[in-house]
């Protein structure tokens, strides 16, 4: 009996639970980044030809040392710290992008929403990677670049979530009565009409960090992306594969690191739909 | 035609555990139901009434926060307490149902001749070609045009009206003993509704079954019903065959609907609008004390019809009503 | 039929006309556009590149341009490979073959078991399988697939020792089986995420379904359990998944590529890469466009094929 009271009150448990699990992981995974190295007594950048490949757990390096000696767990935390700051900004530009996209496709409507929203169509036919490694190729890399280059092929779902939600506010009563009233267009789409799409909005910027910080990691692996000596938790496996054999913890580690920021900012933006938005609650 | 009733309602109560805690959908119905007899249950949406006809078909959810009690003896057998497998030969065979919504209560990916073969195959001992053939039959009896030609349309080929036949031939398929039509016509345009109304007395008047006839329309039930239960708050609140209940309702309630009822002869001498019944159904999470219709009903006595609940007793061999002051009322 | 089919036709064109534009942009850029490749790592004068220049065409307005590069696309001359001289399509096509025979395997295999994992947790909904698959395929979404690959290629290639870890056939060998051997792993790392992306679709659809009316029409008419959720549930649910092998082919495509350069796979992925790292920008550009004209005959062969296969989608 009790079990049948708490069924959709486990479910929510359960969801609440992992998106509780993918916040902690998130504040520890930031925390660890960026004040980890300073505790620690290895650089991330020196190079010790005496302690190549020592497996973790073996000495004074936790996680170990990769093929030029350098301190695995120093590396994964400057990775980790690159890997973060692309994740949030190019979420945050392109959300800023997608945003300005929708709101002005969604509140115009006509013949320029319609432009707008087939251009979205025509980019969302280009497979993310092959778009960004093309573009990629064309610039000179860096961080500042892959942020713009992933922001620049990740804004266009954004977009149609905003496009639809203004849309659809835009018939509603209070957006008429304040066209009534007088105020500009500008005013209702910053005052009246984006507040109300917030909640998808924060959901999708959840994800979206997931998304970077998945791109990041594709691109730098494939050598286009953050370049060596900077690590990241991608560029940090692009060498990994010829050592698969010896020293195997080199593939392994930034990859976990990888899957847990990943899944951690999935689980959250998972947990924040269930809670914010009850129209699109996961069954 | 033998005495027993074909249909034995007995303290059935279904109540819903939600997370506003407890609500009790239905409580404590009884009822009978004789071999071609149509009974028609009344009442507003939110009375029970649906809730009762799923219970009854043992078609609600069947997780642990919905709970039936009470027993329901189909020809003595309980539909409440009988093991799955029996239930589900029953369905559709002993006992059937229409549903209202004819739009979506069919399967959109399945010829309509196939689903009515289906129900035919699950139940008769036929081949398939024997099973297609009966489906003809059958959609030829509830008036398909080229019932045959049809066979192969789908279902958004069809009419709403035309629909609602293709699911009264399904329910009909294996010759219920009692057979549920929950709203079967209110989805329906009022000419498809009298159509549709025709239809069934027909067919009840040929198969010799008993109806359970669930509507909120009175004029409906004027049309068809031989006795009617009035619903509200899941509890019956009047029970009387049809004449009397039309002529002399004796619970405020009852009389409330009949007032609302547009009549024809009335309509050239009526000023103001219909009277409808003032106020809401009950929240069934908060029913107020006593009778649950008191804070709706006109008559009511403070001090008395909100404390003690009325039970359901006899007016004369024929009716029941459940109301504190009905004799008064009725002097 | 023909409306539908019309409308679509006429959806897809413009789109195709939107997706070239934005390949062109792209390709303009590029910082020098089109005429980087001869001015970086050759020893031409500034008179060549403006030879060069007129030569091509580069000179006219942009316009002008554009409509001349579309319409040769159109035509079928995509250019030539900056490396061999190559046809760029011949290029292509001649590394097609390969990708598609991972794609399609590995979409094979995502579907059958993603619609399995799917069904089944739409039908014993919050069960503890139901659970460990939706927060399964949760991970398996954020593991990205390159990593996945070297994990797999470790276990099963280095530590057991059971399958080869790259290429497509064993040089000298080729036999079905060795084919098949080669094929296994990747296969199932582009699965990976297909499945999870398939078995999602799969369960909300399922679910959709079986709180229709028509489901409880087949109860009441007494169809056992297993038969409602076979025939009836079953089918109205997947129709609708028709239209998924659609929206998955960018995902596919962009996996396949990673996939393809973990396992040294000679498909359209690895060319795409090949080609980048010697700036072959003939043929990155063929293979962009190329890809997105894939995708967008992809989802409108996809929405054919459910209008077809779904009675109620009129047809008129």
């Amino acid at each position: 009996m009790s079990l049948a009271l708490s069924a959709p009150a486990f479910r929510r448990f359960r969801r609440h639970r992992l998106a509780a699990f993918g916040a902690a992981t998130i504040v520890l995974l930031t925390l660890g980044c960026f004040l980890g190295p300073f505790l620690l007594p290895f650089d991330d950048t020196t190079i010790d030809v005496m302690n190549r490949f020592a497996p973790p757990l073996s000495g004074a390096h936790v996680l170990g040392t990769d093929e030029l000696g350098r301190d695995m767990l120093a590396r994964l935390m400057m990775g980790g710290r690159v890997s973060l700051i692309v994740g949030f900004t190019a979420m945050a530009i392109g959300m800023a992008l997608g945003i300005l996209v929708g709101a002005v496709a969604g509140f115009h409507g006509g013949w320029l929403g319609a432009a707008l929203m087939r251009f979205v169509d025509a980019v969302l036919c280009f497979p993310t990677i092959f778009l960004l490694l093309a573009l990629a190729a064309l610039v000179s890399p860096g961080l500042l670049s892959i942020i713009i280059l992933i922001a620049a092929t990740s804004w266009m779902d954004v977009a149609r979530i905003v496009e639809g939600q203004v849309k659809s506010l835009r018939e509603r009563d209070f957006a008429v009565a304040a066209q009534v009233l007088g105020a500009s267009d500008a005013r209702i789409i910053v005052h009246e009409l984006v507040p109300n799409a917030v909640a998808p909005i924060v959901v999708a910027a959840t994800l979206n960090v997931a998304r970077a910080i998945l791109l990041e990691s594709y691109v730098s692996f494939l050598g286009y992306g953050i370049q060596p000596p900077v690590p990241s938790w991608g560029n940090m496996l692009n060498n990994a594969q010829i050592y698969l054999t010896s020293a195997p913890w080199l593939a392994i580690l930034p990859g976990l690191a990888i899957t847990l920021a990943v899944t951690s900012f999935n689980f959250l933006g998972d947990g924040l739909r269930d809670a914010l938005d009850p129209r699109m609650r996961a069954r | 035609m033998s005495g027993a009733p074909i249909l034995d309602v007995r303290n059935l109560s279904v109540r819903f555990r939600t997370e506003g805690g407890d609500v009790p959908a239905v409580s404590d119905l009884s009822f009978t139901l004789d071999r071609g007899e149509t009974l028609a249950v009344v009442g507003e949406s939110g009375s029970g009434k649906s809730v009762t006809s799923l219970a009854l078909m043992r078609l609600l959810p069947k997780d642990s926060a919905v709970t039936v009690t009470g027993q329901a003896l189909l020809e003595g057998r309980d539909l409440l307490a009988i093991p799955e497998p029996e239930m589900r030969k029953l369905r559709g065979g002993a006992i059937s149902m229409v549903f209202q919504e004819p739009m979506t209560s069919l399967n959109p990916t399945t010829p309509v001749g196939a689903q009515v073969a289906e129900a035919v195959q699950l139940h008769r001992d036929l081949d398939r070609r024997a099973a297609r053939e009966e489906a003809a039959r059958l959609l030829d009896l509830v008036g398909i045009p080229a019932a045959r030609q049809r066979m192969d349309d789908y279902p958004h080929h069809l009419s709403g009206g035309m629909r609602q036949r293709v699911m009264i031939a399904m329910a009909l398929s294996c010759d219920p003993g009692v057979l549920i039509a929950d709203e079967p016509t209110t989805a329906l345009d009022v000419t498809i509704q009298a159509q549709i109304l025709d239809l069934l007395k027909r067919l009840q008047e040929r198969t010799g079954m008993a109806v359970v006839f669930i509507t909120h329309n009175l004029g409906v039930v004027a049309e068809i019903a031989d006795r009617v239960l009035v619903m509200y708050g899941g509890r019956a609140v009047e029970q009387a065959p049809l004449r009397p209940l039309f002529s002399r309702p004796l619970m405020p309630y009852t009389a409330g609907l009949l007032r609302s009822v547009p009549r024809m002869e009335l309509a050239g001498r009526r000023a103001g609008p219909l009277p409808a019944i003032p106020g809401n159904v009950p929240d069934p999470r908060h029913m107020p004390p006593g009778c649950v219709f008191h804070p709706r009903c006109a008559h009511h006595q403070p001090g008395r019809c909100d404390a003690a609940a009325p039970v359901l007793e006899a007016a004369d061999e024929a009716r029941e009503v459940r109301c504190l002051r009905w004799r008064e009322l009725a002097a | 039929m023909s409306g539908f089919l019309a409308r679509r036709l006429g959806q897809s064109l413009v789109l195709l006309v939107l997706v070239s534009m934005v390949g062109f942009a792209i390709l303009h850029l590029a910082p020098g556009g089109p005429m980087s490749q001869f001015a970086s790592g050759s020893d031409m004068t500034q008179e060549d590149l403006d030879r060069i220049a007129e030569q091509l065409g580069l000179n006219r307005p942009l316009p002008v341009q554009y409509a001349e590069w579309f319409w040769r696309m159109l035509q079928g001359d995509w250019g030539r490979s900056y490396r061999d001289g190559e046809a760029v399509l011949n290029v292509i096509g001649s590394h097609l073959g390969a990708t598609l025979q991972l794609m399609l395997t590995a979409t094979l295999l995502a579907i059958i078991i993603g619609v399995v994992i799917g069904t089944l947790g739409a039908i014993r909904r919050h069960s503890i399988f139901d659970t460990l698959a939706t927060v399964g395929a949760m991970i398996a979404l954020s593991i990205p697939t390159f990593w996945f690959g070297l994990v797999a290629i470790y276990v099963f290639s280095v530590w057991l020792d059971w399958l080869p870890s790259g290429n497509r056939f064993t040089p000298g060998d080729g036999s079905p089986l060795d084919l098949l051997r080669h094929l296994i792993l990747p296969a199932m790392v582009l699965a990976l995420v297909e499945t999870a992306i398939w078995s999602r679709f799969m369960r909300s659809s399922m679910l959709d379904v079986v709180n229709q009316d028509y489901i409880r029409t087949a109860r009441a008419k007494g169809v056992p359990e297993a038969r409602i959720l076979l025939r009836h549930a079953f089918r109205n649910a997947a129709l609708p998944m028709i239209t998924v092998l659609g929206l998955q082919l960018p995902t596919l495509l962009g996996g396949a590529l990673v996939t393809e350069t973990v396992f040294t796979w000679p498909g359209m992925g690895r060319l795409f890469l090949d080609s980048i790292s010697y700036r072959d920008y003939p043929v990155v550009m063929g293979i962009l466009m190329f890809s997105a004209t894939l995708v967008l005959l992809g989802s409108l062969l996809a929405d054919l094929l459910h209008a077809v296969a779904d009675p109620r989608i009129r047809l008129g």
